[in-house]
């Protein structure tokens, strides 16, 4: 007895021991910590153009953080985009595709060197590619067999034709990295890029230092050094425009916006990207299922009051998926959605809903009640989800506003409990919106897109597009497609979006860029000596 | 001495424990599948699918039982170790000693602009106590604690990054940028801290000690030096331990709002990303700091009243 006693205690010494020196070692940890502030690294001489951006440093794995060393310049994808949006030549000279379309062939430049002296060849491009294929990312849903490299190019095989392999190459995650970039396991370590400048420090999760990489293959930068600051609070960054601190500031509040447009000192341009709040639906719900219900619901909300009160600007009101600037996509005689009180009223009654006693509708005893889930990554989706709920119940909708994470909407659609759910959905991850468009309009709908709700004609039809390469065999189908989803109404079009970029008038040559693939770092330079 | 060492010691192993269990109850009890919440976190919500949920499910092992889990970060925690970020797969110690040492530097100057604040303003409040200037400085410090951090920060930016232009409105790195949002925290802890001086100041011009000192002919400057300041000191060096919850709490607030990178902007976004071993490494150094302060505590307040140590 007592020996086990004494055991037991003995055990007990044991592990206070581990935990008190556990303490003792992360006090140390506390210790240690308090040094390097004090050193951190000097600004370098000479001037630092300041770029400030709400999107944080999330770490080095391009699968979640490609899209900072992107739009830094810092790493490249084989393929680019033009200005229109369409894929351009970018490590690439250019692509051919075998006659059966299962062979793509994406010929290298030749004078290309990585950040660290290393020649880009196919082999490490190949490799490269490899890494973000076996990765989470849009390559991964691609239909590739296989990736090698063969007379200086990357070889892409695919187990059926699919035109849109060079959007998805664009993609931030299929940066090519040199092999330096890795260490033995696999996980990315360091940036070492292709890119005209070269990441000299990423201090997750607010900075990234960059320096001119005097070897880029496209020329010679005018400014020589820059620095990214991930600034979260809207408000925070309109102050660091206003106050000099900063050069460039992207994604800007539009509230805002009106006073940074009165200062001298200031350059303001907006653009239109390829960006849609939307309500997502639940098709399948009984209070959805019936389109007659869902127009009804579209028919309810005055989409052009709503971007002039909350994003004071009236030409935002989505009156159909793709904004104007989305060529291809937009079609300009579309019947466009508008507000008709009279009419949403007259498709309930027919789908047999009924104004109750408090005036919302009922059917068989069951009110029109469903949750309405936001989240507010996007600081203009709760004010949103608060006007559409007292839209609706004009029309009887009694929606009750949720506001949580943005995981609510993905993970609430694949366990099937979401009613309702108002999102901010990007067509611009791959440049041609149909790679988003095959994602949440397929057969299966998506986790951004339908939810319980298919249409054998669209699904074909975007099956089709995603084979067929000329330009002119795709537009009737773009068209057609757009209609659909116009008519059936799988989501309901809200709002467009507005991407603000504001310069000091100190630099010059920023252009705003809709797809927010790059700050076009490289052809900037400073306005004055 | 030992016996306080050693006390604060068994307080800092039972911070670790309850805080380590207390977070890891939270953030499993909080609504939401932690894998697309973490998933959310690491690939932002554009690029956010189920199958990137479900690849972070089996890459973490989140669907292993509970017990598993919080067992595991007890061991590691035994051993000196804080576990992996879910989110960023870095070392939890390397996160936190990255984004500890900018908040320990905003706690230290904001405290250590709170004292230049605060204590010469209750000196001279309490030494005329009633007086016009310990009034305002009443209405100032009622002002400035009922303003949330938040507020007042916007107030300073536009103040002194706007209308002045002296000093950047957000950022790192050098004193400029950590001015703005140590004095947002240090008015708040100046608010307090000078009213708490104030009374004691009062309160010890008041004693027969104070007056004999002054009768029996000694000049008033060493009066205060002397028997003033050192009876004063106590309440208010003991006050400045419960001044850290305020600057915790501060700095949480301040840190998002002038985009500084430290411990409090860490636990916001670990919260929010369900990053459970993030949220026990920062709430557990921001316990531990706690003790570690209160031990400086007790050990200033023994300095200035000897009696204390002899007492137990």
């Amino acid at each position: 007895m007592m020996l086990v006693l004494r055991s037991r205690r003995g055990a007990l010494h044991a592990a206070l021991g581990g935990i008190l020196g556990g303490a003792l070692r992360l006090a140390g940890l506390l210790a240690l910590a308090a040094v390097p502030a004090a050193a951190e690294e000097p600004p370098p001489p000479g001037r630092t153009l300041v770029v400030v951006g709400p999107w944080e440093v999330g770490g080095l794995d391009p699968a979640s953080n490609g899209h900072a060393f992107t739009r830094l310049e810092v790493a490249e994808t084989l393929v680019g985009v033009d200005a229109s949006g369409a894929p351009a030549p970018g490590l690439a000279t250019g692509w051919t595709v075998s006659p059966d379309g299962l062979a793509w062939r994406f010929p290298l430049r030749a004078d290309v060197r990585f950040h660290d002296g290393s020649p880009l060849t196919a082999e490490v491009a190949a490799e490269s590619l490899r890494r973000a294929w076996s990765n989470v990312g849009p390559l991964a849903r691609a239909p590739i067999a296989a990736i090698t490299a063969a007379d200086g190019a990357v070889v892409v095989a695919l187990h059926r034709p699919f035109a849109l392999l060079p959007a998805f190459l664009a993609n931030h995650t299929a940066i090519v990295l040199a092999p330096a970039s890795y260490d033995a396991g696999g996980r990315v370590v360091r940036i070492v890029g292709t890119g005209p400048y070269r990441a000299a420090a990423v201090a997750p999760p607010l900075r990234i230092d960059l320096e001119r990489f005097d070897g880029w293959w496209g020329g010679r930068p005018a400014i020589a050094r820059a620095r990214y600051l991930a600034v979260g609070q809207g408000e925070t960054r309109a102050l660091m425009a206003e106050s000099g601190e900063a050069d460039v500031v992207v994604s800007l509040l539009p509230v805002s916006l009106a006073r940074l447009r009165r200062s001298p000192k200031l350059a303001v341009q907006t653009v239109t990207p390829p960006r849609t709040r939307l309500l997502k639906l639940n098709a399948g719900s009984p209070l959805f299922s019936d389109p007659r219900a869902r127009r009804a619901l579209g028919l309810a909300l005055d989409r052009a009051g709503l971007a002039r009160v909350l994003l004071r600007n009236p030409g935002l009101g989505a009156d159909q998926l793709f904004p104007p600037a989305v060529a291809g996509w937009h079609v300009p005689d579309l019947p466009p959605l508008t507000r008709d009180l009279g009419e949403a009223r007259r498709l309930l009654a027919e789908a047999g809903w009924r104004p109750g006693a408090d005036g919302v509708l009922e059917r068989d005893g069951r009110r029109f009640a469903a949750t309405l889930r936001t989240y507010s990554a996007w600081p203009e989706l709760p004010p949103l989800a608060a006007a559409i709920q007292a839209q609706a119940r004009e029309v009887g909708i009694d929606l009750a506003v949720s506001v949580g994470n943005t995981s609510d909407i993905p993970a609430r659609h694949r366990d099937g409990s979401l009613d309702l759910g108002l999102v901010s959905r990007s067509f611009a991850l791959i440049p041609d919106p149909l790679g988003t468009l095959l994602q949440d309009f397929g057969a299966e709908g998506g986790d951004w897109g339908a939810m319980n709700w298919s249409n054998p004609e669209s699904a074909a039809l975007l099956d089709r597009l995603a084979v067929l390469a000329d330009p002119a065999a795709r537009a009737p189908l773009r068209r057609r497609v757009v209609e659909i989803l116009q008519a059936e109404l799988p989501v309901i079009p809200v709002t467009w979006s507005e991407l603000a970029v504001v310069a000091n008038r100190r630099v010059a040559g920023v252009r705003a860029d809709p797809l927010e693939r790059s700050y076009g770092l490289a052809a900037m330079h400073w306005a004055t000596p | 001495m030992t016996r306080l060492l050693l006390g604060r010691l068994i307080q800092a192993v039972l911070v670790a424990l309850v805080v380590g269990g207390l977070c890891f109850a939270l953030v499993r009890v909080l609504p939401g599948d932690a894998a697309f919440r973490i998933a959310a976190d690491r690939y932002g919500p554009d690029a956010l699918t189920g199958q990137a949920a479900e690849a972070v499910r089996r890459e973490l092992g989140l669907d292993r039982p509970w017990p598993e889990l919080l067992l595991r970060w007890f061991g590691d925690l035994a051993q000196g170790r804080l576990g992996n970020s879910l989110v960023s797969g870095e070392p939890v110690s390397e996160e936190l000693a990255g984004q500890l040492g900018p908040s320990l530097w905003l706690a230290a100057c904001a405290l250590a602009l709170s004292l230049l604040i605060g204590l010469p303003l209750g000196l001279a409040s309490g030494l005329r106590a009633g007086s016009g200037l310990d009034r305002l400085a009443l209405v100032g410090a009622v002002a400035l604690r009922a303003l949330p951090p938040f507020v007042l920060g916007l107030v300073l930016m536009l103040v002194f990054s706007i209308r002045l232009e002296w000093l950047p409105p957000a950022g790192y790195g050098t004193w400029r940028e950590m001015a703005l949002p140590s004095l947002t925290l240090a008015l708040g802890l100046a608010a307090v801290s000078s009213r708490v001086a104030r009374d004691a100041v009062a309160e010890v011009g008041a004693t027969a000690y104070y007056r004999f000192a002054r009768l029996k002919g000694l000049p008033a400057g060493a009066v205060v030096l002397r028997h003033g300041l050192r009876n004063a000191g106590i309440p208010v060096v003991t006050y400045l331990g419960l001044q850290a919850v305020y600057l915790i709490e501060g700095v949480v607030v301040v840190e998002s709002l002038f985009a500084y990178p430290g411990i409090g902007h860490a636990l916001v976004h670990a919260v929010i990303a369900r990053d459970v071993p993030m949220v026990q490494g920062a709430a557990l150094v921001m316990g531990l700091m706690f003790v570690l302060l209160n031990l400086g505590v007790d050990l200033l307040c023994r300095l200035l009243d000897p009696r204390l140590g002899a007492a137990r």
